[in-house]
């Protein structure tokens, strides 16, 4: 069996991973990447539709064409080994790390590392996961396997189709199959607001003229064989008004019902996983419970741009070279928790004496909100927001001033709310 | 195509079909086993809970009794022969009350006159350590250690596999349509214009077994399905149990289970419900909260987050309520394998040694072969293999090596097998392999798969389907579709706000 060692293992070359490679890398230690597909970029190479990098480079890139500006930058490090169609089965957490990767080419390698990067992004959630009833024909896919097929393979899976959810996977890929020739005949959204970006409903439905069937649910699936129409029934107070539903004749139904962070192999390494995000718990330098096992992107919590997926992985690689270095010290990191009308925050922990960045997840819909954020209940600092809403991530930041004002306190607790 | 007249021909492979063909591979006999679906157990058999029972819930004044108890000690030898996922992990009953206790010990009284070996009357100490899942109001049970788990499509493609080596021919798609009865022997004949000729015959239908029968011109029958839907829970559930949790039963079935599956999963179900229609295999929500509620009283812990799917089967049930295994009295070659519902699984290999002596109290002459040969070859999964395992097979077979399905750990030489031994649709290698049975359910997997069916079959992409004729998956190439409203195509200068 052949032998590697390297400072950090970064299990995913999608855009965590390959941000991450590169920033470790870039600081002398040396890195591998493990990917399972055969090229480099994840996700975004089947995202063909533009909108990305508006933030991070100002311009406005496919897909493709913003994975490929990291993957330019993977390259030109010699310090970074690139594995690609590798998938790592077995792993153990210790001093060091042992990571057993599986391939064609090279069979089981066994590699050593003090430190583990994880950045194998989502996956979607399923038929089976939101119980829809019916019958199981052929027919079925999720947004993203549907995405996949078109985008990547060139096959299109039908000529009528019904879209579940109106995430931004859901509002692309509607888009999408229209210009594929699929008559898109509506996007159902159980909840009463999208769940996508609004300029995704702007740009993927009203300019199709795609209808959008808000508060609706899909009851039941037909069809023996292939799928040969669907019952959309309209919710009141969130129960189903039967009397007014109605039947869709379609040939295909595309789910975008939301993303799970994929942490199977964090449950591995015995990380512990925080029932809110789905990823796991990370302190101030996106550290998890394990030492030396770092999260960043879409497997510690869904972003909805890909752009703040770069930012924090190459916030996470900085304390992964720290790590490496000998100089992080978690013991100094104190906790921030979601208080009032909070889905979640990011990191869970804060390290006074820097500036500190946070993503966190609304519970309500609101507009001119207010973000506080506090300490034993007396405000730290305030911040309006034009609208908040589940779908739509925030992020802030507390920097060494801020977080000074309470120093005098013996408890460190932060707690972040919406109001 | 033989000329041939086949000396049996066996209509249905399910696990009751498979395991009379797989008996009667043994003999040197012309057997032809004929399916309607395009793969094997595709029918009753794939929704099967998958529970090996203990012979305590019959007696054996009943068939299914006798069967059941003769079945359950066939198992061990079985696996070592053809390798399928079993495990005699046990089955505990669990009782609330003192009144379900009595039920418990008629139970226990019903298996010890069964002759099964190891039950025990368990006290609330007792069934809390053999479980310590179960709920803390459980007050003692009944504990059947030889009671267990398989994964019963398995199964059946290990029988058919080993049939087929010795000499047993498969015809699928092959849905009987027509017979007539001509001098010595049956002229069958299929729904697609193929036809064959078989000296005796076996109705091993399942719901269609009274079909069948009626094509036969044999004894009137009436299959009533009776359906079951069961949850399947992820691996990491916290709910999922070392044994095979029953409530006390009632009269119309062995009530709600938790089972801890062969490959780690868990599952949840099956109801029990009546209908007419033997083709509607829909789920439905609206007993999805007694099914959880009932799950919960037995072990507290199952969650519906863990659902990763839910599906639904049909049980062939018959008036009375036994198994009926004779010589047809019409048709005195024709033998009725009909109303095999629970514990049909389990009973399967002694209703292949039953069968078998049927057929030659009908005078079907069986002599055995001396080329008989039980054992079929275990193909190697990756995820039973240790690293330093895999390794040293993947330097043998690169094709170990690539990992298709990353939920179950299932590699690309293993759907090639899959493949190569015919299972040539997406829930074919699905059953055979696991690939596309996990949380993710296929969508990582999946495109993966149709690359690989077209590799190796040669089939284009619009031929593959998901079990069948009508069930394909791809319609049209990018290119190949009309593009109603082009004005609607995108310019490529469009400006992102």
């Amino acid at each position: 069996m052949i032998e590697k060692h390297y400072d950090a293992v970064v299990f995913g070359g999608g855009s965590a991973g390959l941000a991450a490679a590169v920033r470790i890398a870039g600081q002398g230690c040396s890195v591998a990447v493990l990917e399972r597909e055969n090229e480099l970029g994840g996700i975004l190479n089947q995202c063909i539709h533009n909108g990305f990098g508006i933030q991070r480079f100002k311009e406005d890139l496919t897909g493709p064409e913003y994975a490929e500006r990291f993957i330019e930058m993977v390259e030109e490090l010699d310090n970074v080994s690139i594995f690609l169609e590798t998938t790592a089965l077995e792993v153990t957490h210790g001093t060091p790390h042992s990571v057993f990767a599986y391939s064609k080419r090279y069979g089981v390698i066994k590699i050593e590392c003090r430190a583990i990067v994880l950045a194998m992004g989502c996956r979607e959630r399923n038929r089976g996961n939101i119980g829809i009833p019916g019958t199981r024909p052929a027919g079925v896919f999720t947004a993203g396997l549907a995405q996949r097929l078109i985008n990547i393979d060139g096959y299109i899976p039908g000529r009528r189709a019904v879209i579940l959810g109106s995430g931004d996977i859901g509002l692309i890929m509607a888009r999408r199959l229209t210009w594929v020739g699929v008559e898109v005949l509506g996007v159902i959204e159980i909840q009463g607001y999208p769940s996508g970006l609004t300029r995704n409903i702007v740009q993927c439905l009203n300019d199709f003229n795609i209808p959008l069937y808000l508060s609706h649910t899909l009851s039941e699936i037909r069809g023996k064989d292939r799928v040969t129409g669907v019952t959309v029934t309209p919710l009141q107070d969130g129960k189903t008004v039967t009397a007014k539903s109605f039947d869709l004749d379609c040939d295909t139904i595309l789910l975008s019902v939301g993303l799970i962070p994929d942490n199977e192999l964090s449950r591995k390494f015995g990380v512990s996983l925080n029932p809110e995000t789905g990823g796991p718990f990370v302190d101030a330098g996106l550290m998890s419970s394990v030492p030396g096992v770092f999260a960043c992107g879409n497997v510690l919590h869904v972003h909805d741009l890909v752009d703040y997926v770069s930012e924090e992985s190459e916030r996470c690689a900085s304390f992964v070279v720290e790590y490496l270095n000998g100089t992080y010290n978690p013991l100094l990191h104190h906790p921030i928790v979601s208080g009032a009308n909070v889905k979640y925050v990011i990191p869970n922990k804060y390290l006074p004496g820097m500036t500190n960045r946070f993503y966190l997840r609304s519970l309500i819909v609101k507009n001119k909100a207010e973000l506080v954020i506090s300490l034993e209940g007396e405000p730290l600092k305030r911040k309006n927001l034009a609208h908040v809403q589940p779908s739509e991530m925030v992020s802030f930041s507390l920097d060494e001033q801020d977080l000074s004002r309470g120093s005098e306190s013996r408890e460190k607790k932060l707690e972040v709310s919406i109001y | 195509m033989k000329n041939n007249i086949y000396d049996v021909a066996v209509v249905g492979a399910g696990v009751v079909g498979a395991s009379i063909a797989r008996k009667l591979s043994a003999y040197a006999c012309d057997t032809v086993i004929l399916e309607k679906e395009w793969d094997v157990s595709f029918g009753v058999t794939k929704t099967n809970s998958g529970i090996i029972h203990g012979g305590f819930h019959y007696p054996t004044s009943t068939l299914k009794g006798r069967l059941e108890v003769l079945g359950n000690i066939m198992f061990d030898r079985l696996q070592q022969e053809l390798h399928f996922p079993f495990r005699r992990c046990g089955i505990l009953a669990a009782a609330f009350t003192i009144e379900e206790m009595k039920t418990i010990e008629k139970m226990y009284m019903q298996g010890v006159e069964n002759k099964v070996i190891g039950l025990e009357l368990c006290n609330r100490d007792r069934i809390h350590s053999l479980e310590p899942k179960l709920n803390p109001d459980v007050v003692g049970g009944l504990h059947a250690p030889s009671g267990g788990v398989i994964e019963p499509y398995h199964f059946v493609f290990s029988l058919i596999e080993s049939a087929k080596k010795n000499g047993v021919e498969l015809r699928t798609r092959f849905k009987v349509v027509k017979a007539e009865k001509r001098k010595g022997h049956f002229l069958i004949q299929a729904e697609n214009g193929e036809s064959l000729r078989a000296r005796y015959l076996v109705n091993a239908a399942g719901l269609y077994a009274d079909e069948v029968s009626a094509i036969f011109n044999a004894e009137h029958l009436q299959i009533k399905p009776l359906k079951g839907q069961e949850f399947l829970l992820d691996r990491n559930a916290a709910g999922l149990p070392g044994k095979v949790i029953f409530p006390v039963p009632s009269i119309v079935s062995k009530g709600i289970l938790v089972i801890p599956t062969p490959e780690g999963t868990c599952m949840v179900g099956p109801t029990a419900i009546e209908q007419k229609d033997k083709e509607d295999l829909s789920t439905s929500q609206s007993n999805f909260a007694t099914v959880f509620h009932s799950a919960r009283r037995l072990i507290p812990k199952i969650s519906e987050r863990d659902i990763i799917t839910s599906f639904a089967g049909l049980r062939p049930t018959l008036k009375g309520n036994d198994f009926y295994i004779a010589i047809s009295e019409k048709q005195p070659e024709l033998i009725q394998v009909a109303g095999i519902q629970s514990p049909g699984l389990t009973a399967a290999p002694a209703i292949g040694e039953y069968v078998k002596d049927l057929l030659k109290k009908a005078g079907l002459v069986l002599t055995e072969r001396p080329d008989y040969d039980p054992f079929v070859d275990e193909i190697p999964r990756i995820r039973k293999l240790s690293p330093y395992e895999a390794d040293a097979l993947v330097q043998k077979e690169p094709a170990y090596g690539e990992i298709i399905c990353r939920c179950e750990s299932v590699s690309e030489a293993e759907i090639v097998s899959a493949i190569r031994q015919g299972h040539t649709t997406m829930d074919g290698i699905k059953f055979y392999t696991r690939a596309q049975m996990g949380r993710c359910q296929g969508g990582f997997c999946s495109y993966k798969i149709l690359k690989i069916l077209q590799r190796e079959t040669g089939m284009s992409i619009e031929e593959i389907t998901k079990r069948g004729l009508g069930s394909n998956l791809i319609t049209d190439r990018v290119g190949g579709l009309a593009v109603k409203d082009p004005a609607a195509a995108p310019t490529g200068t469009e400006e992102v706000k």
